[in-house]
């Protein structure tokens, strides 16, 4: 009897401490933890951490940054969004549907680069997007790539009526190919150029044909930024010392594109590669630009459709419009009440002033 | 009286038995509640009332793209892929096991191989289960398969080595051909330990079903939390996990009875988990 009860107090106070916010995120602090995982357009936040860049910037606003890369994408977006960093970078689209769902207040610190290839639907032994009709296509659901389907069939006048989903994991993505039973994919890179290499394959659709919808971002916590200016100043003026370095072709900046490209298990021309088909926005002005287009709310608005089309915009979500998205002009996508992620240029805006 | 020299009346025993369900329930709840007090949107912790609105919804509500009702659906397909699965691996175990046990050299020949595979980490060499069983259901039935039956295997090959040495030599002295010493000596023997391989083998078998169905699936239990896991809905997956763990509960108590009504003789040395 007392070993039970004792087991129950136990484990009781272990769930309790190990699940508990970190308590009053919104104070000021001076420690600060960011995460990412491995794709083409984040791999600057490792050479950021291991060049100790973020460093010397977080010295300079007398705080402590550490970057942390996560194995697993998905895992990371859901780290953040349990509140055990302060920042992750992520597309657009997760960025809504898991933190911003989640009732995570959420701003788009750095808008790093968008998808311009780097995403796209390949066919085994048929050349048009139009022959997918009937056909199984693996890739990961509820991702940017079901996103990216989803388009391009709206693209020919299909809907995801006319093709079977089958999800699959990313890891196991090219090993699937291999087998006779999988005829379609869609998935991103490095896997897609690994797959499209195959002779059989033939890449019918990529994200270059929906520029601009696919965007990577740095996200961070909204009440952690308003209550410490000084971190996402840090963040953002390493990231765009590192960009100017990446964009050059001077030594320095080639050893720093090969040391990401080995980071990411490839080499300076397969890096080289994969950047071709990123639209990077090295320059802060650039992606400022982007940042207060016209373009943004529209693919806001597509995106936030395809969740709530998906049902995954939150439980009980009555509408597309049920997460407000706030952008640079102060204009709002869907509830004002409830504005769960925000574009906001101010820290790119002072990058490109050279005010940090 | 000592305390190990006491035991407990049935509703003591029962209560005592609810004690550590009941406990983890009401620190969920607390670390629950907290969470949420922050951020009443929170998705790791759902409360019971969002669990419990969520598994209605996935059982009795039709999916709105497809019109399927989920739960069952998946419930269907997974226990489809888990019985198949170890259905054939019992069917392996028992006649392997028997031969491996039985004569000694089949066993020279096979044993040192079963065990040698019962070590592969199954996962570790999927795709090549991918490229010879394609990614249908025959390559997710594969992976139950080779993940359990060779363990199940020497379970039973060790049954059958601990039936006594007497019960054979008394039934070859009573003329019994090999068949007949299999029918009926080595079987009846055996065919609890089987019950037994079975119940634990379903542990892994759960495993590997998740993993396999995770990786490239239409549904099944497996493929959903792996599907919504991907925007945190744990208040899908929190339900599904323990709909899980009763299904599993459920087989497992099934097979225990299903060993004490068939081979009473097995059950007769008193009291067995």
């Amino acid at each position: 009897m007392l070993r039970t009860f004792t087991k129950a107090i136990c484990l009781a106070a272990a769930l309790t401490f190990t699940v508990s916010p970190p308590a009053a995120t919104a104070a000021e602090k001076t420690e600060f933890k960011v995460c990412w995982s491995i794709y083409v357009g984040w791999m600057p936040w490792g050479y950021l951490q291991d060049s100790g860049i973020m460093k010397k910037w977080a010295d300079k606003y007398g705080i402590d940054v550490e970057i942390v890369q996560i194995n697993d994408y998905v895992e990371s977006i859901n780290q953040y969004t349990a509140g055990a960093y302060d920042g992750c970078s992520m597309t657009n689209m997760d960025a809504l549907s898991i933190p911003a769902g989640g009732g995570v207040d959420t701003t788009a610190l750095i808008v790093g680069d968008y998808s311009n290839g780097n995403d796209g639907i390949i066919l085994k032994d048929k050349g048009k997007l139009q022959e997918i009709k009937g056909q199984n296509v693996n890739l990961v659901e509820l991702s940017v790539s079901h996103y990216l389907l989803a388009r391009a069939l709206d693209s020919v006048g299909m809907s995801e009526r006319d093709v079977i989903v089958v999800n699959t994991s990313d890891a196991d993505m090219i090993a699937a190919y291999s087998t006779s039973d999988v005829t379609s994919v869609v998935t991103w890179n490095p896997l897609l150029s690994e797959i499209e290499a195959q002779k059989n394959a033939t890449k019918v659709f990529d994200s270059a044909g929906i520029p601009g919808e696919i965007i990577d971002v740095m996200m961070v916590n909204t009440e952690t930024l308003a209550a410490n200016p000084s971190f996402g100043k840090a963040l953002t003026g390493a990231w765009y010392e590192v960009a100017a370095l990446m964009a050059s072709d001077s030594p320095e900046g080639k050893a720093a594109r090969t040391a990401m490209a080995e980071a990411s298990g490839t080499d300076l021309a397969g890096y080289d590669a994969q950047l071709a088909t990123t639209e990077m926005f090295y320059k802060p002005a650039d992606a400022v630009a982007f940042n207060q287009s016209k373009e943004l709310p529209q693919t806001m608005k597509f995106v936030a459709e395809f969740l709530f089309d998906k049902g995954i915009l939150g439980e009980g979500a009555p509408s597309p419009e049920f997460v407000g998205v706030a952008f640079p002009d102060g204009s709002v996508y869907g509830d004002p009440n409830n504005v769960k992620l925000r574009f906001d240029s101010t820290y790119m805006q002072m990058a490109a002033d050279g005010a940090l | 009286m000592r305390i190990t020299n006491r035991k407990p009346s049935r509703p003591t025993a029962f209560l005592l038995g609810l004690i550590p369900f009941l406990g983890v329930l009401i620190a969920y709840a607390v670390a629950s509640h907290t969470r949420r007090l922050e951020n009443p949107a929170d998705k790791l912790l759902p409360s019971l009332a969002d669990m419990g609105a969520a598994f209605m919804r996935m059982a009795f509500e039709a999916d709105r793209r497809s019109g399927n009702y989920l739960l069952w659906l998946d419930t269907w397909d997974s226990l489809w892929r888990l019985g198949s699965g170890m259905l054939i691996s019992t069917a392996i175990a028992l006649i392997l096991g028997i031969s491996i046990g039985f004569v000694a050299h089949v066993r020279s020949g096979l044993a040192p191989f079963v065990a040698t595979f019962s070590l592969i980490p199954p996962i570790t060499i999927l795709p090549i289960l991918f490229i010879i069983f394609g990614l249908g259901e025959v390559s997710k039935i594969m992976l139950i398969v080779i993940g359990t039956a060779p363990v199940m295997v020497r379970g039973v090959s060790q049954a059958v080595m601990d039936i006594p040495r007497e019960m054979i030599i008394k039934a070859e002295t009573l003329g019994a051909s090999v068949w007949q010493m299999v029918t009926r000596v080595v079987l009846p023997q055996t065919l609890p330990q089987l019950i037994t391989a079975l119940r634990l083998g379903l542990v892994p078998a759960w495993i590997f079903l998740v993993s396999a169905e995770a990786i490239a699936s239409t549904s099944g239990l497996g493929y959903r939390i792996f599907l919504v896991r991907r925007y945190l809905a744990m208040d899908v997956i929190l339900p599904y996990v323990a709909w899980i763990t009763l299904l599993a509960f459920i087989i497992d108590r099934l097979l225990r009875l299903l060993s004490k009504r068939a081979f009473p003789w097995h059950h007769l040395k008193g009291d067995s988990l």
